[in-house]
């Protein structure tokens, strides 16, 4: 951070979420509303850290079942068959379609995991209050957050198949347990990225207001 | 420090107001991780416990088995799936590791059979055919037995009766396989009500073992004196009796089959066990043969020709089957300088104990009293004797029969077995009655009757001629004389009519005469009733009436 740089808080200065209006805030700076519209006022997201803690935790737990549990069960006239994502990678791969099982693989595979890396990142260096490189952290951040609802492509893939192919006894498909984990892995990661205050990034640990 | 350069503007901001605000717990937060750790968890746990038990197959091949795809199924519910496949150590065959679900674990037994569901076109049966395009499964017959096992031997092929159904089974044993196989039908009254299931030499090399299934409810007609034959194919036989053609059904002659029946009589008696042991005979007739326990050798000696007698050939006490023929043999005796033909024969003393209305008390069985009855039956006429019983084939068999006006002969108990006496066969007798006549006749100087018969008809021919000339001759010579002597003939005739004529004098005449005749006679009566009465008037004259 140059010198240059200065921040509302520095200044004792916080702005309304509700109406944009500049408060003054007095002592702490802790309980404060805005003077004009009464929204409360803090300076960073309350409690950012645990939260994103929180949800990536739970996010991490659930990526468990979601990659060993089947994800779609497909049922035909001569039998049936329940796939993992890993396997539905797999038997593309096999089957010839490269390039379908590159796609899968990174936008349900590569993406979540790399989501869930950054974040443990980013939440430790928080931690430590590292200064160093806030702006490559704080890319890496956007970057994140744009690419959270991609990673539901799986869950897009089998909730189209479930509505499309209902042909009862010739072919049916149903969405395994792992489906529902896999979604709330992505939305718990969403929630992650967006419960982290990339403000954050960029103060030593001292300035933390939480 | 930067309030120097910007402080008209920051220094209007108003100060926030501060509000008593009650703090929400940055711990609630926290129930999100725990919810997600519970459903994890509960998941895990579930997978856990729905874990069912790993077992090996070994199968000889993993044709049609896939890891991760092929499952296990039973009665077409999947209860389990292939995990991997790996060769056996010896490389003999491959073992296939299966994952089964939670529910198979008690049926992980010893009798418990695993096998590859492919599609199969055997024994008139055709199976599997659903597998063609969902790729082949392994299908499963839960056992029964209490040992435990985890690495079990796959079929090769299918079995025919799975344990889930209702039936016994029963072994068979037999000389030869015939064209039984796996999967042969089993007839009752020509029903399909089972079939072979398995089928093995025997451990010491002689004869077959048969494993066969015979369904409920027909298994409860099988009992120890239920009799079995194979009945496959056609069987024709051709023996003393004629030819015979028996089958039971199409698919029996294509792929064999075994049919039984129960003795009539015999119904009510309780079924047989389990994995009973039967004999299998090669037709019905042998199966329902009396199953006889005592069987006696006896020989017989016979001096004329024996073809046609065959091994097995009957031994018949007028009409009725009493034993057969075990073997034939030729010797010569030195004696005699002559062959002649010992035939070995059993009788079945059971069939004519069964004849003897009832057994009394003097009625010896021991080895004694059966000497003592031959011995009578042979002075009463008892021979045998070589009958022919197909004019066509000319089959013979042996016919032990009472005779009249034979030789006397005596059983020969000194022999082994000992030697009932025989005299010539019908057929024989006639055979040497016709050689004889034949003979005969062939010693009748034929060319010379023949010679002289042509003589004969040659002077005969010569009278014929003669006779002619003769006739012509007279016909010549004769019948003017002969013309002439009728017309003589006539006139005489004539005279003789005009003669005797009513009319005629002769008559009137001759009526007179008679007239005196008779007063003659009557005179004469009186003359001889008076001296009849009066002789001595004869001499003293007619006396006079005392009146």
């Amino acid at each position: 951070m140059s010198d240059s740089d200065v921040t509302a808080s520095q200044l004792g200065l916080c702005v309304c979420h509700g109406c944009g209006g500049l408060s003054r805030l007095a002592g702490e700076g802790h309980d404060m509303c805005c003077r004009r519209c009464g929204t409360a006022l803090h300076l960073r997201k309350p409690n950012s850290v645990a939260r994103t803690w929180a949800f990536l935790i739970a996010a991490y737990i659930l990526y468990v079942p979601a990659n060993v549990l089947p994800m779609m069960r497909t049922g035909s006239l001569f039998g049936a068959q329940s796939d993992t994502i890993m396997s539905g990678v797999a038997y593309l791969w096999h089957s010839g379609s490269w390039h379908l099982a590159l796609v899968v693989f990174i936008a349900s595979i590569l993406i979540p995991l790399t989501k869930m890396f950054s974040l443990t990142f980013l939440l430790i260096s928080v931690q430590r209050g590292w200064t160093e490189r806030a702006l490559e952290r704080t890319k890496l951040y956007r970057v994140l957050d744009f690419v959270g609802p991609w990673s539901m492509l799986d869950v897009y893939v089998v909730t189209i198949l479930v509505a499309l192919v209902q042909l009862k006894t010739l072919a049916t498909i149903q969405p395994g347990p792992a489906a529902a984990a896999f979604g709330a892995v992505v939305v718990l990661t969403m929630f992650a990225t967006m419960a982290l205050d990339p403000r954050l990034l960029w103060e030593p640990k001292e300035n933390h207001h939480v | 420090m930067y309030e120097g350069s910007r402080g008209s503007v920051l220094e209007d901001v108003p100060t926030a107001v501060a509000v008593k605000k009650r703090r929400s717990s940055p711990q609630l937060v926290w129930v999100i991780p725990i919810v997600a750790a519970l459903i994890g968890g509960w998941l895990a746990v579930k997978t856990i416990l729905e874990k069912g038990p790993t077992i090996t197959i070994t199968f000889k091949t993993a044709e049609g088995l896939e890891a991760g795809k092929t499952k296990v199924k039973y009665k077409n519910v999947d209860v389990g799936e292939v995990k991997a496949i790996k060769l056996s150590k010896d490389r003999q065959g491959v073992v296939v590791i299966v994952e089964l679900v939670k529910e198979a674990e008690p049926y992980l037994v010893g009798d418990t059979r695993f096998w590859v569901v492919r599609p199969r076109i055997a024994g008139g049966q055709v199976s599997g055919l659903g597998t063609l395009f969902s790729g082949s499964y392994i299908g499963v017959d839960l056992g029964k037995s209490g040992n435990k096992l985890r690495d079990f031997v796959g079929l090769e092929i299918p079995p025919i009766v799975t344990g889930d159904v209702p039936g016994r089974q029963f072994m068979l044993h037999a000389d030869t396989l015939g064209s039984l196989q796996i999967g042969s039908p089993v007839y009752f009254r020509q029903e399909a009500v089972g079939s072979v299931t398995a089928h093995e030499v025997n451990k010491d090399g002689q004869g077959v073992t048969f494993m066969i299934f015979i369904n409920a409810p027909y298994d409860q007609y099988v009992n120890a004196d239920t009799r079995f034959w194979n009945a496959s194919g056609i069987d024709v036989t051709l023996d003393a009796t004629g030819v015979k053609v028996d089958t039971q059904s199409i698919v029996s002659i294509l792929i064999g089959g075994i049919a039984f029946e129960t003795l009539v009589g015999s119904v009510r008696q309780p079924p047989a066990e389990e994995n009973h042991e039967f004999l299998l005979a090669n037709d019905r007739a042998a199966a329902m043969k009396h199953q006889d326990t005592v069987a006696v050798p006896f020989q017989f000696h016979f001096s004329q020709s024996i073809r046609g007698l065959s091994i097995g050939a009957p031994v018949e006490f007028r009409g009725i089957v009493v034993g057969e023929v075990k073997s034939i043999d030729i010797e010569l005796t030195e004696a005699h300088n002559e062959f002649r033909f010992p035939v070995g024969v059993v009788l079945y003393p059971g069939r004519l104990l069964a004849m003897l209305k009832s057994a009394t008390s003097e009625f010896r069985m021991d080895e004694e009293g059966r000497r003592i009855r031959w011995d009578a039956m042979v002075t009463k006429g008892l021979r045998g004797q070589l009958r022919t019983s197909n004019l066509l084939t000319g089959q013979l068999y042996v016919a032990l029969d009472t005779f009249r006006d034979v030789p006397e002969a005596k059983m020969d108990w000194t022999a082994t077995p000992p030697i009932i006496p025989t005299v010539a066969g019908g057929l024989e007798e006639f055979q040497s009655t016709l050689t004889s006549i034949a003979k005969k006749i062939e010693r009748m100087p034929l060319e010379q009757i023949g010679g002289d018969l042509h003589q004969a008809l040659q002077s005969f021919n010569r009278t014929l001629v003669s006779t002619e000339q003769a006739v012509k001759r007279l016909d010549k010579d004769l019948a003017p004389t002969a013309k002439s002597t009728l017309d003589d003939a006539r006139r005489m005739l004539n005279t003789v009519d005009r003669t005797l004529a009513s009319d005629a004098p002769l008559q009137q005449d001759l009526r007179t005469s008679l007239r005196e005749l008779s007063r003659a006679a009557e005179s004469f009566r009186e003359l001889t009733d008076l001296l009849e009465r009066q002789p001595e008037s004869l001499i003293r004259g007619k006396k006079e009436s005392k009146r």
